[in-house]
């Protein structure tokens, strides 16, 4: 496959927070569009620091070094140098959504939290917004259950509907890439079904990468799956081949529940 | 109060479904054995002693498929664990069917009777013995995951090919030059057949090992040395 | 071990326990009460339309206290309109600008020293920058600026708190889809903040609106024929009347006294009930 096959190429890439925490020693990974990608293992094997490279969200913390290589390519094709120092910020942001492990809805309604992205981009015009509700609410299925109370406020929603809310809240923008950091971790299996249902659907027009929270769901969702080790890619595989016949040692052992 | 890891659980189940399984193949063992030695005997009542003892084999048999289906249910086990547990139920049913072999020799103990037996008799106890051997070592294999084993133990099945073949010439001259011992020579060769096949069934238990262990799935052609891997189509 | 009186000792010693707290509680409320009985006992019978809008005559001895009102009222509208931007503004710097470093911890530390300065010293330091240095005079100007000064570090204290009440989650939710810190600030974290900034300003007012020492040597006179036409005027006000005319003028009618004293408190007691309403009504709409 050539590199523009891919969404996101990464070569190399390392990243050392400058208090000494979880890092990144030389990974070079590959994620392929519309595929759901999955970044497994132990805490504090670095799958989170990843993430947060992909949408520079790292940039809120104090990084001593972050070099070698990472490119998006975007929907036209473009290779977008994601360690550049003057990359604009803002917009790799909406290009590249995240979702967070415990909801976090903005204390306004549900429309607003919607519309947020967008306000702050610029948008005003009404009818763009509105669409674009529906649009984000039924891709994060969830339209149904709040269509009729658009204007209450987001708080009010249950946890399952809280954490679809946020995915929602990303596909608004209509970003290219999601990244979902174990999304279900505080949701009950009802709701964790639903959204693993909609990251199915939603991998049909995005590219998603997913850190699950047990391995089970990494089974259970993966396309393609990399397992982390304290900051170390140890190995990649097409995801029911991870599962079933892992190569490497630790890889077996920790999807086999024996540490971590 | 010190609490066992799920891991732990694991282990402990799985070393117990080995042990059941060990269990099941002594059974058949016995059940190949003392059939071919009622055969040899001709003794009937020791023959229906064994269709009972078969039911026991079944009975195994259901015992450690319900409990491996209850551990991928309450374990959700992956990786080489999920692929011995899928092999275990493989392993179970191939004894099962080796079960039935033997029954099947106890049959044909019965419907021979006190007839004189043929003089091809002579090479279906050392016929049984070498599978009987084979499918111990083999089982033996499985407990310890041990691939290498499991890799030549199938070449040994040309042994079995040759006592098969021997009889089953032996049996025909029989059946030309007297045409009356057509019946019991079918029977005779119906227990050659039954003993072949139980050393097929060994080879499939050692496919089974190589998987386990390795994750590929081999077919190990018992006629030629060699064994090929899975072609696509 | 004793099984049948056990529970019943350990009740009885929480009821005494929670009759002690009870009686501590009581005892510490009484003499607020007590005072705001008493000066409302003594003063209500001074207040009427004319004491409220009328001017003192015969040495103030007699009629009412309207400039003194206006005056305070006066120099407390102008301290806001100082230390409210200056106070907000310096406090979201510090809470979400400034990096953690020692000089923005010294900045703190400063703060916190400002807040524990006597009053009567910032009414020197007023006298000698806004009075004196600046040729202010003594007006509502210096007087205004001096409170703000003095109201500066509880404005920005109390609203760092407020800004930092408000859950770091929602500023990352919001740089995660775009937004520039300002615009977390100003879209999410402000108006989230809001009410608890308005309630510090309040107290943070309050506190102004009651003090003598800060405008003594900088605004207050004793008295003024007509209203003050411009902030470069000095002014009458009610801490300082209250001052004057309960140990300054002999004859003093104990009734005046009081009313003054009910006024003001009635001021300050509304300027609080005002926060609290503010504060408990935001809670309850808060969706976090």
């Amino acid at each position: 496959m050539a590199e523009n096959d891919y969404k996101i190429i990464t070569e190399n890439l390392v990243l050392q927070y400058s208090d000494g925490t979880e890092s990144l020693k030389n990974i070079t990974l590959n994620i392929p569009r519309h595929a759901i990608s999955v970044l497994f293992g132990p805490a504090g094997g670095g799958k989170s620091t990843y993430l947060r490279v992909l949408n520079r969200l790292n940039d809120l913390a104090s990084v001593n070094e972050m070099s070698g290589r990472a490119i998006l390519f975007t929907k036209d094709g473009q290779p977008l140098n994601l360690l550049h120092p003057d990359i604009d910020i803002t917009a790799l942001r909406r290009r590249v959504g995240m979702v967070f492990a415990r909801p976090v809805v903005l204390p306004m309604s549900i429309k607003e939290n919607l519309t947020y992205g967008l306000q702050v981009a610029g948008e005003r015009n009404r009818s763009r917004l509105n669409q674009a509700v529906e649009r984000s609410l039924t891709q994060a299925a969830l339209w149904d259950e709040v269509k009729d109370r658009l204007d209450d406020p987001a708080v009010d929603l249950s946890g399952g509907q809280q954490q679809r809310l946020c995915i929602a809240r990303s596909l608004a923008l209509e970003p290219e890439v999601l990244l979902l950091d174990e999304p279900t971790s505080g949701l009950d299996p009802i709701s964790t079904g639903k959204v693993e249902a909609s990251l199915q659907e939603l991998k049909k027009d995005y590219t998603i990468i997913l850190v699950p929270h047990s391995v089970q769901q990494a089974a259970r969702t993966a396309d393609y799956a990399a397992f982390f080790l304290q900051g170390e890619l140890v190995e990649y595989a097409v995801g029911h081949e991870m599962f079933t016949k892992p190569k490497n040692q630790r890889t077996a052992d920790y999807i086999e529940g024996r540490f971590g | 109060m010190s609490t066992i890891s799920p891991r732990e659980t694991l282990d402990r189940a799985i070393d117990e479904l080995l042990a059941q399984l060990v269990e099941q193949s002594a059974m058949v063992e016995k059940a190949i054995t003392d059939a071919v030695q009622a055969l040899n005997e001709q003794n009937i009542e020791h023959a229906k002693l064994i269709y009972v003892a078969d039911r026991q084999i079944n009975k195994k048999h259901f015992e450690i498929e319900e409990n491996v289906i209850t551990l991928i249910a309450t374990q959700q086990p992956m990786a080489r664990d999920l692929r011995l547990l899928a092999a275990i139920l493989e392993v179970t049913t191939e004894l099962e069917r080796m079960g039935d072999y033997g029954k099947g020799i106890a049959r044909i103990v019965v419907r021979i009777g006190s007839e004189d037996l043929l003089p091809p008799i002579r090479h279906i106890q050392p016929m049984a013995k070498v599978c009987v051997d084979l499918l111990h070592r083999a089982i033996q294999a499985f407990v310890e995951r041990d691939a290498e084993t499991a890799r030549i133990l199938p070449g040994e099945d040309d042994k079995v090919d040759d006592y098969f073949n021997t009889v089953y010439r032996e049996l025909m001259d029989q059946m030309i030059s007297s045409p009356g011992s057509v019946d019991q020579a079918n029977h005779l060769l119906w227990v050659a057949h039954n003993l072949e096949r139980v050393a097929d069934r060994v080879t499939n238990v050692c496919e089974r090992i190589v998987f386990v262990v390795t994750g590929e799935m081999l077919e190990m052609d018992r006629t030629d040395d060699e064994w090929y891997a899975d072609e696509p189509w | 071990m004793s099984t049948r009186k056990s529970p019943q000792r350990r009740k009885r010693t929480q009821q005494i326990g929670f009759f002690m707290l009870r009686m501590v509680a009581i005892i510490a409320v009484l003499p607020i009460i007590a005072i705001m009985a008493y000066i409302v006992y003594q003063g209500a019978s001074a207040l009427s339309w004319e004491f409220i809008t009328g001017y003192p005559s015969d040495g103030m001895r007699s009629g009412g206290i309207w400039p003194a009102i206006v005056g305070t009222f006066f120099l407390t509208m102008l301290c806001a309109i100082v230390v409210t931007p200056l106070g907000i503004g310096a406090a979201i710097y510090l809470s979400e600008y400034a990096p953690d470093n020692r000089w923005t911890q010294s900045i703190r530390i400063a703060i916190i020293n400002l807040a524990g300065i006597p009053s009567v010293v910032y009414g020197l330091f007023g006298l000698g920058l806004f009075v004196i240095f600046l040729n202010f005079g003594i007006s509502i100007l210096a007087g205004a600026l001096t409170l703000a000064i003095m109201t500066l570090p509880v404005i920005i204290t109390t609203t760092e708190e407020a800004l930092r009440a408000v859950p770091q989650s929602f500023r990352v939710v919001s740089t995660s889809v775009g937004a520039t810190q300002w615009q977390t600030i100003r879209r999410i974290v402000l108006p989230q903040a809001l009410p608890g900034i308005l309630t510090g300003v309040i107290l943070g007012l309050e506190r102004a609106a009651g003090e003598t020492a800060p405008i003594l040597f900088t605004a207050a006179v004793f008295f003024l024929p007509r209203l003050p036409s411009s902030i470069l005027d000095p002014t009458m006000a009610l801490p300082y009347h209250l001052y004057v005319i309960s140990t300054q003028v002999p004859g003093m009618e104990p009734q005046i006294q009081y009313g003054t004293a009910l006024v003001l408190l009635i001021f300050v007691l509304g300027l609080n009930l005002l926060a609290t309403v503010i504060r408990s009504r935001a809670r309850a709409r808060r969706q976090w």
